[in-house]
Protein backbone atom coordinates (compact mmCIF):
# COMPACT_ATOMS: atom_id res chain seq x y z
CA UNK A 1 0.00 0.00 0.00
CA UNK A 2 1.32 3.63 -0.65
CA UNK A 3 -0.37 6.62 -1.00
CA UNK A 4 -1.15 6.97 -4.54
CA UNK A 5 -2.67 3.08 -4.23
CA UNK A 6 -4.88 4.23 -1.03
CA UNK A 7 -5.76 7.19 -3.50
CA UNK A 8 -7.05 4.88 -6.13
CA UNK A 9 -8.77 2.56 -3.77
CA UNK A 10 -11.15 6.05 -2.28
CA UNK A 11 -11.95 6.92 -5.67
CA UNK A 12 -12.90 3.49 -6.59
CA UNK A 13 -15.20 3.68 -4.29
CA UNK A 14 -16.52 6.87 -4.32
CA UNK A 15 -17.12 5.71 -8.55
CA UNK A 16 -19.00 2.97 -7.12
CA UNK A 17 -21.34 5.23 -4.85
CA UNK A 18 -21.64 7.31 -8.39
CA UNK A 19 -22.15 4.36 -10.51
CA UNK A 20 -25.16 3.05 -8.40
CA UNK A 21 -26.90 6.56 -8.64
CA UNK A 22 -26.36 6.33 -12.58
CA UNK A 23 -27.26 3.18 -12.43
CA UNK A 24 -30.57 3.80 -10.88
CA UNK A 25 -31.48 6.38 -13.37
CA UNK A 26 -29.86 3.88 -16.49
CA UNK A 27 -31.97 1.29 -15.27
CA UNK A 28 -35.25 2.72 -14.46
CA UNK A 29 -34.88 4.38 -18.10
CA UNK A 30 -34.74 1.27 -19.70
CA UNK A 31 -36.96 -1.30 -18.17
CA UNK A 32 -39.87 1.89 -18.85
CA UNK A 33 -38.94 1.87 -22.32
CA UNK A 34 -41.71 -0.97 -23.39
CA UNK A 35 -44.27 0.81 -21.61
CA UNK A 36 -42.88 4.05 -22.94
CA UNK A 37 -42.94 2.73 -26.57
CA UNK A 38 -46.41 1.27 -26.25
CA UNK A 39 -48.02 4.16 -24.67
CA UNK A 40 -45.74 7.32 -25.85
CA UNK A 41 -46.88 10.70 -23.90
CA UNK A 42 -50.20 9.25 -23.03
CA UNK A 43 -48.08 7.11 -20.27
CA UNK A 44 -48.58 10.31 -18.06
CA UNK A 45 -51.84 11.65 -18.40
CA UNK A 46 -53.62 8.19 -19.65
CA UNK A 47 -56.72 7.68 -17.43
CA UNK A 48 -57.16 4.21 -17.48
CA UNK A 49 -54.82 1.93 -15.79
CA UNK A 50 -55.66 -2.06 -17.05
CA UNK A 51 -53.59 -4.79 -16.75
CA UNK A 52 -56.09 -6.86 -18.73
CA UNK A 53 -56.52 -4.56 -21.31
CA UNK A 54 -52.87 -3.72 -20.97
CA UNK A 55 -53.48 0.06 -21.38
CA UNK A 56 -51.23 2.01 -18.78
CA UNK A 57 -52.01 5.68 -17.75
CA UNK A 58 -50.44 6.98 -14.43
CA UNK A 59 -52.50 9.86 -14.13
CA UNK A 60 -55.13 8.28 -11.74
CA UNK A 61 -51.41 7.47 -9.72
CA UNK A 62 -50.35 10.98 -9.70
CA UNK A 63 -53.33 12.42 -8.79
CA UNK A 64 -53.52 9.99 -5.46
CA UNK A 65 -49.85 10.77 -5.05
CA UNK A 66 -50.45 14.86 -5.54
CA UNK A 67 -53.69 14.69 -3.28
CA UNK A 68 -52.71 12.61 -0.26
CA UNK A 69 -49.22 14.78 0.05
CA UNK A 70 -51.14 17.91 -0.59
CA UNK A 71 -53.84 16.83 2.17
CA UNK A 72 -51.02 15.48 4.64
CA UNK A 73 -48.84 19.21 4.28
CA UNK A 74 -52.54 20.85 5.07
CA UNK A 75 -52.62 19.13 8.21
CA UNK A 76 -49.01 18.29 9.15
CA UNK A 77 -47.95 22.05 8.64
CA UNK A 78 -50.08 23.76 11.53
CA UNK A 79 -49.48 21.46 14.06
CA UNK A 80 -45.66 20.91 13.01
CA UNK A 81 -45.21 24.48 12.95
CA UNK A 82 -46.66 25.13 16.53
CA UNK A 83 -44.88 22.04 17.89
CA UNK A 84 -41.66 23.54 16.32
CA UNK A 85 -42.21 27.00 17.78
CA UNK A 86 -42.87 25.62 21.12
CA UNK A 87 -39.49 23.47 20.92
CA UNK A 88 -37.46 25.79 19.71
CA UNK A 89 -38.53 28.92 21.53
CA UNK A 90 -40.76 27.90 24.76
CA UNK A 91 -39.26 25.12 26.15
CA UNK A 92 -36.01 26.70 26.25
CA UNK A 93 -34.37 24.12 28.40
CA UNK A 94 -34.41 21.04 31.15
CA UNK A 95 -36.56 18.03 31.27
CA UNK A 96 -39.20 19.65 29.59
CA UNK A 97 -36.86 20.29 26.21
CA UNK A 98 -34.90 16.57 26.30
CA UNK A 99 -38.65 14.77 26.30
CA UNK A 100 -40.14 16.54 23.78
CA UNK A 101 -36.82 16.10 21.94
CA UNK A 102 -36.89 12.08 22.79
CA UNK A 103 -40.39 11.52 21.88
CA UNK A 104 -39.81 13.16 18.26
CA UNK A 105 -36.69 11.41 17.89
CA UNK A 106 -38.70 8.29 18.86
CA UNK A 107 -41.68 8.48 16.50
CA UNK A 108 -39.65 9.66 14.03
CA UNK A 109 -37.70 6.38 13.82
CA UNK A 110 -40.70 4.36 13.58
CA UNK A 111 -40.79 2.26 10.67
CA UNK A 112 -43.72 2.65 7.89
CA UNK A 113 -45.00 -0.36 7.98
CA UNK A 114 -45.93 0.18 11.73
CA UNK A 115 -47.69 3.79 11.18
CA UNK A 116 -49.83 1.48 8.30
CA UNK A 117 -50.89 -1.30 10.73
CA UNK A 118 -51.76 1.49 13.52
CA UNK A 119 -53.69 2.65 10.48
CA UNK A 120 -55.52 0.01 9.59
CA UNK A 121 -56.38 -0.86 13.42
CA UNK A 122 -57.68 3.15 14.57
CA UNK A 123 -57.99 5.45 11.78
CA UNK A 124 -59.96 3.07 9.68
CA UNK A 125 -62.78 2.45 11.89
CA UNK A 126 -62.99 6.14 12.39
CA UNK A 127 -62.99 7.24 8.64
CA UNK A 128 -65.46 4.20 8.12
CA UNK A 129 -68.19 6.07 10.92
CA UNK A 130 -67.32 9.81 9.65
CA UNK A 131 -68.16 7.99 6.09
CA UNK A 132 -71.29 6.72 6.83
CA UNK A 133 -72.43 9.79 9.16
CA UNK A 134 -71.51 11.97 5.82
CA UNK A 135 -73.62 9.43 3.50
CA UNK A 136 -70.04 8.49 1.89
CA UNK A 137 -69.30 5.12 0.67
CA UNK A 138 -68.30 2.79 3.74
CA UNK A 139 -64.68 1.75 2.99
CA UNK A 140 -62.43 2.76 5.72
CA UNK A 141 -59.42 2.74 3.55
CA UNK A 142 -59.02 5.24 0.95
CA UNK A 143 -57.40 8.90 0.44
CA UNK A 144 -58.14 10.74 3.55
CA UNK A 145 -57.20 7.54 5.64
CA UNK A 146 -54.03 7.20 4.09
CA UNK A 147 -53.20 11.17 3.87
CA UNK A 148 -54.21 11.55 7.76
CA UNK A 149 -51.47 8.57 8.90
CA UNK A 150 -49.11 10.41 6.45
CA UNK A 151 -49.57 13.72 8.12
CA UNK A 152 -48.74 12.01 11.35
CA UNK A 153 -45.70 10.74 9.68
CA UNK A 154 -44.30 13.96 8.71
CA UNK A 155 -45.04 15.80 11.78
CA UNK A 156 -42.03 14.70 13.81
CA UNK A 157 -39.75 15.54 11.10
CA UNK A 158 -41.22 18.97 9.96
CA UNK A 159 -41.39 20.26 13.27
CA UNK A 160 -37.60 19.01 14.00
CA UNK A 161 -36.52 21.19 10.67
CA UNK A 162 -38.91 24.07 12.66
CA UNK A 163 -37.14 23.82 15.87
CA UNK A 164 -33.54 23.51 13.88
CA UNK A 165 -34.53 27.15 11.93
CA UNK A 166 -35.59 28.61 14.76
CA UNK A 167 -32.45 28.06 17.01
CA UNK A 168 -30.60 29.12 13.99
CA UNK A 169 -31.82 32.51 14.62
CA UNK A 170 -28.63 34.48 16.23
CA UNK A 171 -29.69 35.29 19.45
CA UNK A 172 -28.65 39.36 18.72
CA UNK A 173 -31.39 40.18 16.78
CA UNK A 174 -34.02 38.13 19.37
CA UNK A 175 -32.22 39.56 22.79
CA UNK A 176 -32.12 43.44 21.00
CA UNK A 177 -35.84 42.93 20.13
CA UNK A 178 -36.87 41.96 24.14
CA UNK A 179 -34.50 44.74 24.81
CA UNK A 180 -36.78 47.38 23.26
CA UNK A 181 -39.42 45.49 25.15
CA UNK A 182 -40.84 43.10 22.66
CA UNK A 183 -42.95 40.55 24.22
CA UNK A 184 -42.47 37.35 23.42
CA UNK A 185 -44.73 36.80 20.44
CA UNK A 186 -43.90 39.90 18.89
CA UNK A 187 -40.46 38.38 19.27
CA UNK A 188 -41.01 34.90 17.89
CA UNK A 189 -43.63 36.53 14.79
CA UNK A 190 -42.28 39.58 13.73
CA UNK A 191 -38.46 38.80 14.50
CA UNK A 192 -37.59 34.81 14.65
CA UNK A 193 -40.16 33.63 12.13
CA UNK A 194 -39.38 36.06 9.22
CA UNK A 195 -35.65 34.94 9.88
CA UNK A 196 -36.10 31.32 9.47
CA UNK A 197 -38.90 31.45 7.28
CA UNK A 198 -36.83 30.32 4.49
CA UNK A 199 -35.17 27.15 6.78
CA UNK A 200 -38.73 26.34 7.51
CA UNK A 201 -40.28 26.37 4.08
CA UNK A 202 -36.76 24.18 3.02
CA UNK A 203 -37.94 22.03 5.92
CA UNK A 204 -41.29 21.76 4.64
CA UNK A 205 -40.24 20.59 0.99
CA UNK A 206 -38.09 17.97 1.80
CA UNK A 207 -41.14 17.03 4.44
CA UNK A 208 -43.38 16.56 0.97
CA UNK A 209 -40.58 14.84 -0.56
CA UNK A 210 -40.85 12.20 2.12
CA UNK A 211 -44.60 11.91 2.13
CA UNK A 212 -44.59 11.92 -2.13
CA UNK A 213 -42.09 8.94 -1.71
CA UNK A 214 -43.83 7.10 1.44
CA UNK A 215 -45.02 3.98 0.47
CA UNK A 216 -45.72 1.35 3.06
CA UNK A 217 -48.48 3.11 5.64
CA UNK A 218 -50.42 4.19 2.24
CA UNK A 219 -50.09 1.16 0.80
CA UNK A 220 -52.04 -0.49 3.58
CA UNK A 221 -54.36 2.22 3.99
CA UNK A 222 -55.49 3.40 0.64
CA UNK A 223 -57.45 0.91 -0.70
CA UNK A 224 -55.51 -0.13 -3.98
CA UNK A 225 -58.14 1.03 -6.82
CA UNK A 226 -56.41 2.03 -10.23
CA UNK A 227 -59.39 4.96 -10.62
CA UNK A 228 -58.78 8.64 -10.45
CA UNK A 229 -59.90 9.03 -6.79
CA UNK A 230 -62.79 11.72 -7.19
CA UNK A 231 -63.41 12.38 -3.32
CA UNK A 232 -61.79 11.97 -0.09
CA UNK A 233 -63.63 8.73 1.15
CA UNK A 234 -62.29 7.38 -2.47
CA UNK A 235 -60.46 4.19 -3.17
CA UNK A 236 -57.29 5.38 -4.81
CA UNK A 237 -53.76 4.29 -5.08
CA UNK A 238 -49.82 6.38 -5.61
CA UNK A 239 -46.83 5.82 -7.83
CA UNK A 240 -45.72 4.35 -4.73
CA UNK A 241 -48.72 2.51 -3.52
CA UNK A 242 -49.58 0.65 -6.74
CA UNK A 243 -45.96 -0.35 -7.03
CA UNK A 244 -46.13 -1.97 -4.22
CA UNK A 245 -49.12 -3.81 -4.88
CA UNK A 246 -48.64 -4.94 -7.92
CA UNK A 247 -45.18 -5.57 -8.74
CA UNK A 248 -44.92 -8.79 -7.47
CA UNK A 249 -48.03 -10.17 -9.30
CA UNK A 250 -47.33 -8.62 -12.71
CA UNK A 251 -49.57 -9.73 -15.54
CA UNK A 252 -47.02 -9.35 -18.26
CA UNK A 253 -43.82 -7.57 -18.88
CA UNK A 254 -45.32 -4.47 -20.20
CA UNK A 255 -47.23 -4.77 -17.13
CA UNK A 256 -44.03 -4.48 -15.15
CA UNK A 257 -42.73 -1.95 -17.44
CA UNK A 258 -45.27 0.36 -16.92
CA UNK A 259 -44.23 -0.34 -13.25
CA UNK A 260 -41.03 1.00 -13.58
CA UNK A 261 -42.28 4.01 -15.55
CA UNK A 262 -44.18 5.10 -12.50
CA UNK A 263 -40.97 4.34 -10.19
CA UNK A 264 -39.01 6.61 -12.82
CA UNK A 265 -41.82 9.51 -12.47
CA UNK A 266 -41.70 8.94 -8.38
CA UNK A 267 -37.68 9.39 -8.86
CA UNK A 268 -37.32 12.22 -10.62
CA UNK A 269 -40.54 14.20 -8.34
CA UNK A 270 -38.90 13.28 -4.91
CA UNK A 271 -35.36 14.23 -6.44
CA UNK A 272 -36.78 18.22 -7.55
CA UNK A 273 -38.46 18.11 -4.14
CA UNK A 274 -35.30 17.33 -2.10
CA UNK A 275 -32.83 19.09 -4.38
CA UNK A 276 -35.03 22.20 -4.33
CA UNK A 277 -35.20 22.40 -0.11
CA UNK A 278 -31.16 21.31 -0.28
CA UNK A 279 -30.53 24.23 -2.18
CA UNK A 280 -32.74 26.69 -0.19
CA UNK A 281 -31.27 25.43 2.98
CA UNK A 282 -27.89 26.06 1.93
CA UNK A 283 -28.85 29.43 0.77
CA UNK A 284 -30.46 30.74 3.88
CA UNK A 285 -26.87 29.39 6.15
CA UNK A 286 -24.54 31.05 3.13
CA UNK A 287 -26.56 34.37 3.84
CA UNK A 288 -25.10 34.64 7.48
CA UNK A 289 -21.87 33.11 6.92
CA UNK A 290 -22.47 29.94 9.16
CA UNK B 1 -48.44 52.02 34.32
CA UNK B 2 -51.53 52.96 35.57
CA UNK B 3 -51.88 56.07 34.54
CA UNK B 4 -49.58 55.79 31.38
CA UNK B 5 -51.25 56.66 28.02
CA UNK B 6 -50.01 53.02 26.79
CA UNK B 7 -51.76 51.17 29.81
CA UNK B 8 -54.63 50.45 27.25
CA UNK B 9 -51.43 48.89 24.56
CA UNK B 10 -49.70 47.43 26.70
CA UNK B 11 -52.68 45.20 28.13
CA UNK B 12 -53.43 44.23 24.44
CA UNK B 13 -50.41 43.39 23.40
CA UNK B 14 -49.84 41.41 26.88
CA UNK B 15 -53.06 39.67 25.76
CA UNK B 16 -51.90 38.75 22.53
CA UNK B 17 -48.84 37.33 23.99
CA UNK B 18 -50.41 34.81 25.96
CA UNK B 19 -52.98 34.05 22.93
CA UNK B 20 -50.32 33.25 20.67
CA UNK B 21 -48.80 31.15 23.39
CA UNK B 22 -52.01 28.88 23.98
CA UNK B 23 -52.30 28.82 20.11
CA UNK B 24 -48.84 27.13 19.43
CA UNK B 25 -48.74 25.16 23.07
CA UNK B 26 -52.56 23.72 22.27
CA UNK B 27 -51.54 21.84 19.02
CA UNK B 28 -48.39 21.01 20.07
CA UNK B 29 -50.23 18.80 22.70
CA UNK B 30 -52.54 17.52 20.65
CA UNK B 31 -49.06 16.04 18.35
CA UNK B 32 -47.44 14.90 21.72
CA UNK B 33 -51.23 12.99 22.53
CA UNK B 34 -51.11 11.58 19.52
CA UNK B 35 -47.50 10.63 19.83
CA UNK B 36 -48.14 9.37 22.94
CA UNK B 37 -51.25 7.32 21.96
CA UNK B 38 -49.81 5.40 19.05
CA UNK B 39 -46.65 4.46 21.12
CA UNK B 40 -48.98 3.08 23.74
CA UNK B 41 -50.56 0.74 21.76
CA UNK B 42 -48.04 -0.71 19.76
CA UNK B 43 -47.12 -1.55 23.45
CA UNK B 44 -49.71 -2.87 24.71
CA UNK B 45 -51.12 -4.93 21.32
CA UNK B 46 -47.64 -6.31 20.92
CA UNK B 47 -47.50 -6.95 24.96
CA UNK B 48 -50.16 -9.31 24.16
CA UNK B 49 -48.30 -11.18 21.30
CA UNK B 50 -45.44 -11.92 23.38
CA UNK B 51 -44.82 -15.48 24.50
CA UNK B 52 -41.90 -18.40 24.44
CA UNK B 53 -43.47 -19.65 20.97
CA UNK B 54 -43.07 -16.50 19.09
CA UNK B 55 -39.88 -16.24 19.35
CA UNK B 56 -39.04 -19.64 19.05
CA UNK B 57 -41.29 -21.40 16.91
CA UNK B 58 -41.89 -21.08 13.09
CA UNK B 59 -45.44 -20.52 11.47
CA UNK B 60 -47.88 -22.86 11.53
CA UNK B 61 -50.06 -23.53 8.61
CA UNK B 62 -53.23 -20.43 7.34
CA UNK B 63 -55.75 -20.56 10.12
CA UNK B 64 -53.94 -22.56 12.51
CA UNK B 65 -53.81 -21.00 16.11
CA UNK B 66 -49.93 -20.40 17.44
CA UNK B 67 -46.73 -21.28 16.47
CA UNK B 68 -44.19 -17.83 16.20
CA UNK B 69 -42.24 -15.84 13.85
CA UNK B 70 -38.66 -17.08 14.42
CA UNK B 71 -38.34 -16.71 10.57
CA UNK B 72 -38.62 -13.66 10.54
CA UNK B 73 -36.68 -12.45 13.57
CA UNK B 74 -33.64 -14.44 11.88
CA UNK B 75 -34.65 -13.45 7.99
CA UNK B 76 -34.24 -9.60 9.07
CA UNK B 77 -30.82 -10.43 10.96
CA UNK B 78 -29.76 -12.30 8.03
CA UNK B 79 -30.73 -9.62 5.52
CA UNK B 80 -29.23 -6.60 7.72
CA UNK B 81 -25.91 -8.79 8.25
CA UNK B 82 -25.50 -8.76 4.53
CA UNK B 83 -26.29 -4.91 4.30
CA UNK B 84 -23.62 -4.22 6.72
CA UNK B 85 -20.98 -6.04 5.37
CA UNK B 86 -21.79 -4.18 1.81
CA UNK B 87 -22.19 -0.69 3.38
CA UNK B 88 -20.14 -0.39 6.24
CA UNK B 89 -16.76 -0.57 3.95
CA UNK B 90 -18.23 1.22 0.92
CA UNK B 91 -19.52 3.72 3.15
CA UNK B 92 -16.63 4.31 5.18
CA UNK B 93 -14.31 4.82 2.27
CA UNK B 94 -16.34 7.15 0.22
CA UNK B 95 -16.38 8.97 3.58
CA UNK B 96 -12.55 8.87 3.46
CA UNK B 97 -12.67 10.18 -0.27
CA UNK B 98 -14.67 13.04 0.98
CA UNK B 99 -12.83 13.98 3.99
CA UNK B 100 -8.94 13.75 1.55
CA UNK B 101 -10.89 15.81 -1.36
CA UNK B 102 -12.69 18.42 1.14
CA UNK B 103 -13.63 21.56 -0.47
CA UNK B 104 -13.03 20.01 -4.11
CA UNK B 105 -15.50 19.92 -6.93
CA UNK B 106 -15.45 16.38 -7.31
CA UNK B 107 -16.52 15.97 -3.44
CA UNK B 108 -18.89 18.67 -3.71
CA UNK B 109 -20.43 16.43 -6.92
CA UNK B 110 -20.09 13.46 -5.10
CA UNK B 111 -22.03 14.28 -1.87
CA UNK B 112 -24.36 16.20 -4.13
CA UNK B 113 -24.88 12.57 -5.16
CA UNK B 114 -24.98 11.16 -2.06
CA UNK B 115 -28.00 13.52 -1.04
CA UNK B 116 -29.71 12.83 -4.01
CA UNK B 117 -29.65 8.93 -2.98
CA UNK B 118 -30.87 9.75 0.34
CA UNK B 119 -33.79 11.25 -1.16
CA UNK B 120 -35.04 8.02 -3.80
CA UNK B 121 -38.14 6.75 -2.28
CA UNK B 122 -37.70 3.40 -0.51
CA UNK B 123 -40.16 1.84 -3.32
CA UNK B 124 -37.32 2.78 -5.59
CA UNK B 125 -34.54 0.72 -4.85
CA UNK B 126 -36.59 -2.03 -4.38
CA UNK B 127 -37.59 -2.33 -8.30
CA UNK B 128 -34.08 -1.22 -9.07
CA UNK B 129 -32.54 -4.20 -7.11
CA UNK B 130 -35.14 -7.12 -8.47
CA UNK B 131 -34.00 -5.77 -12.00
CA UNK B 132 -30.30 -5.94 -10.76
CA UNK B 133 -29.92 -9.22 -9.03
CA UNK B 134 -33.58 -11.33 -8.70
CA UNK B 135 -33.52 -11.10 -12.60
CA UNK B 136 -30.08 -12.60 -12.93
CA UNK B 137 -30.34 -14.88 -9.85
CA UNK B 138 -33.92 -15.81 -10.93
CA UNK B 139 -35.37 -15.92 -7.02
CA UNK B 140 -35.78 -13.90 -4.55
CA UNK B 141 -33.17 -14.12 -1.46
CA UNK B 142 -31.77 -13.00 1.47
CA UNK B 143 -28.91 -11.21 -0.46
CA UNK B 144 -30.77 -9.41 -3.00
CA UNK B 145 -32.60 -7.72 0.15
CA UNK B 146 -29.53 -7.11 1.70
CA UNK B 147 -28.37 -5.44 -1.42
CA UNK B 148 -31.38 -3.07 -1.09
CA UNK B 149 -31.06 -2.70 2.76
CA UNK B 150 -26.98 -1.75 1.98
CA UNK B 151 -28.55 1.17 -0.43
CA UNK B 152 -30.81 2.33 2.16
CA UNK B 153 -27.99 2.51 4.30
CA UNK B 154 -24.86 3.91 2.56
CA UNK B 155 -25.95 7.35 1.94
CA UNK B 156 -27.14 8.04 5.51
CA UNK B 157 -23.82 6.33 6.73
CA UNK B 158 -21.69 8.63 4.19
CA UNK B 159 -23.23 11.48 6.02
CA UNK B 160 -22.41 10.36 9.04
CA UNK B 161 -19.01 8.87 8.97
CA UNK B 162 -18.28 12.34 7.27
CA UNK B 163 -19.11 14.05 9.64
CA UNK B 164 -17.32 12.07 12.38
CA UNK B 165 -14.09 12.26 10.01
CA UNK B 166 -14.20 16.11 9.65
CA UNK B 167 -14.64 16.60 13.78
CA UNK B 168 -11.12 14.54 14.31
CA UNK B 169 -9.09 17.41 15.04
CA UNK B 170 -6.55 18.72 12.32
CA UNK B 171 -3.65 18.75 13.99
CA UNK B 172 -4.00 14.50 14.84
CA UNK B 173 -3.04 14.39 11.29
CA UNK B 174 -0.81 17.26 10.94
CA UNK B 175 1.50 15.86 14.10
CA UNK B 176 1.45 12.01 12.04
CA UNK B 177 2.46 14.00 8.68
CA UNK B 178 5.48 15.50 10.68
CA UNK B 179 6.87 12.82 11.86
CA UNK B 180 7.37 11.93 8.49
CA UNK B 181 4.21 9.05 8.38
CA UNK B 182 2.65 8.47 5.08
CA UNK B 183 -0.45 10.28 4.84
CA UNK B 184 -2.52 6.83 3.77
CA UNK B 185 -1.03 5.54 7.19
CA UNK B 186 -1.42 8.73 9.09
CA UNK B 187 -5.04 9.04 7.85
CA UNK B 188 -6.02 5.07 8.20
CA UNK B 189 -4.11 4.75 11.63
CA UNK B 190 -4.87 8.09 13.23
CA UNK B 191 -7.91 9.80 11.71
CA UNK B 192 -10.51 6.83 11.50
CA UNK B 193 -9.55 5.47 14.98
CA UNK B 194 -10.18 8.88 16.21
CA UNK B 195 -13.37 8.86 14.85
CA UNK B 196 -14.00 5.22 15.30
CA UNK B 197 -17.01 5.90 18.10
CA UNK B 198 -18.75 7.95 15.12
CA UNK B 199 -18.74 5.05 12.61
CA UNK B 200 -19.93 2.63 14.78
CA UNK B 201 -22.59 5.17 15.80
CA UNK B 202 -23.39 5.49 11.92
CA UNK B 203 -23.49 2.38 11.48
CA UNK B 204 -25.78 1.40 13.97
CA UNK B 205 -28.15 4.19 13.22
CA UNK B 206 -27.81 2.90 9.33
CA UNK B 207 -29.40 -0.61 10.72
CA UNK B 208 -32.18 0.89 12.50
CA UNK B 209 -32.89 2.66 9.72
CA UNK B 210 -32.61 -0.27 7.23
CA UNK B 211 -34.19 -2.90 9.79
CA UNK B 212 -37.94 -1.05 9.81
CA UNK B 213 -37.70 -1.01 5.86
CA UNK B 214 -40.28 -3.24 4.27
CA UNK B 215 -40.28 -1.73 0.80
CA UNK B 216 -37.24 -2.37 -0.53
CA UNK B 217 -38.16 -6.38 0.71
CA UNK B 218 -41.38 -6.92 -0.79
CA UNK B 219 -39.34 -7.48 -4.02
CA UNK B 220 -36.21 -8.60 -3.15
CA UNK B 221 -36.35 -10.93 0.01
CA UNK B 222 -40.02 -11.87 -0.55
CA UNK B 223 -40.98 -13.33 2.35
CA UNK B 224 -40.90 -17.32 3.41
CA UNK B 225 -43.32 -18.94 5.89
CA UNK B 226 -40.69 -21.57 6.75
CA UNK B 227 -37.27 -20.71 9.02
CA UNK B 228 -34.70 -20.85 6.29
CA UNK B 229 -30.56 -20.16 6.44
CA UNK B 230 -30.29 -20.21 2.73
CA UNK B 231 -28.87 -16.64 1.47
CA UNK B 232 -29.57 -17.64 -1.92
CA UNK B 233 -33.38 -18.47 -1.08
CA UNK B 234 -36.63 -16.23 -0.16
CA UNK B 235 -36.89 -14.81 3.69
CA UNK B 236 -39.10 -13.66 5.57
CA UNK B 237 -38.22 -10.21 7.83
CA UNK B 238 -39.89 -8.48 10.64
CA UNK B 239 -41.53 -5.69 8.20
CA UNK B 240 -42.52 -8.17 5.66
CA UNK B 241 -44.59 -9.99 8.25
CA UNK B 242 -46.63 -6.96 9.70
CA UNK B 243 -47.27 -6.20 6.34
CA UNK B 244 -48.52 -10.08 5.29
CA UNK B 245 -50.27 -11.21 8.44
CA UNK B 246 -52.23 -8.12 8.75
CA UNK B 247 -54.10 -8.43 5.20
CA UNK B 248 -54.90 -12.15 6.86
CA UNK B 249 -58.40 -12.64 8.19
CA UNK B 250 -57.22 -14.64 11.43
CA UNK B 251 -57.21 -12.69 14.74
CA UNK B 252 -54.13 -14.79 15.57
CA UNK B 253 -52.38 -13.12 13.05
CA UNK B 254 -53.54 -9.64 13.69
CA UNK B 255 -52.01 -10.06 17.13
CA UNK B 256 -48.90 -11.58 15.67
CA UNK B 257 -48.21 -8.62 13.47
CA UNK B 258 -48.62 -6.22 16.70
CA UNK B 259 -46.15 -8.44 18.36
CA UNK B 260 -43.58 -7.81 15.27
CA UNK B 261 -44.41 -4.63 15.65
CA UNK B 262 -43.57 -4.01 19.27
CA UNK B 263 -40.59 -6.14 18.31
CA UNK B 264 -39.62 -3.93 15.63
CA UNK B 265 -40.10 -0.76 17.52
CA UNK B 266 -38.04 -2.21 20.27
CA UNK B 267 -35.24 -3.18 18.02
CA UNK B 268 -35.20 0.13 16.54
CA UNK B 269 -35.69 2.72 19.41
CA UNK B 270 -33.00 0.96 21.18
CA UNK B 271 -30.09 1.23 18.40
CA UNK B 272 -31.21 4.91 18.48
CA UNK B 273 -31.74 5.61 22.30
CA UNK B 274 -28.48 4.36 22.88
CA UNK B 275 -26.67 6.13 20.22
CA UNK B 276 -28.47 9.09 21.42
CA UNK B 277 -27.18 8.38 25.32
CA UNK B 278 -23.47 7.99 23.38
CA UNK B 279 -23.83 11.44 21.42
CA UNK B 280 -24.46 13.65 24.51
CA UNK B 281 -21.51 12.38 26.63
Amino acid sequence: MNDRRFNVLLGFAAMVVVFIFAGFLFTLVVQSLPAAKQEGVAFLYGAEWNPVTTRFGALPFIIGTLMTSAIALIIAIPLSLSAGIVMGEYVGSGWGRSVLNTLINVLASIPSVVFGLWGIEVVIPLVRSLATSVGAPPYGAGILSASLVLAIMIIPYMSSMTREALVNVPAGLREGAFALGLTKQEVITGIALPFAKKSIFAGILLSLGRALGETMAVTMLIGNATRIPTSLFSLGNTLASVIASQFNEAASDVHRSAMMGLALILFIITMIAGWFGRTLMRKRMGAYGE
Amino acid sequence: MGNNIFAGEYKRRKRRDIGFRIAVLVPAGVVVALLLLILAQVVVNGGRALNLDFFFQQQKPFGEVGGGIVQAIVGTLMVLVVAIVIALPLSLLTALYLYEHKGSKRADALLNVVNTLQGIPSIVIGVVIYTWVVVPLKTFSAFAGGIALSIVMLPLMISMIKESLDMVPASYLEAALALGVPRWRAVVEIVVPAAASGILEAAGLGIARAGGETAPLIFTAFGNPFLSLNFKAPVSALPLVIYEYIKSPYDDWHQKAWGAALLLVIFVLSLNLFIGTRKKR
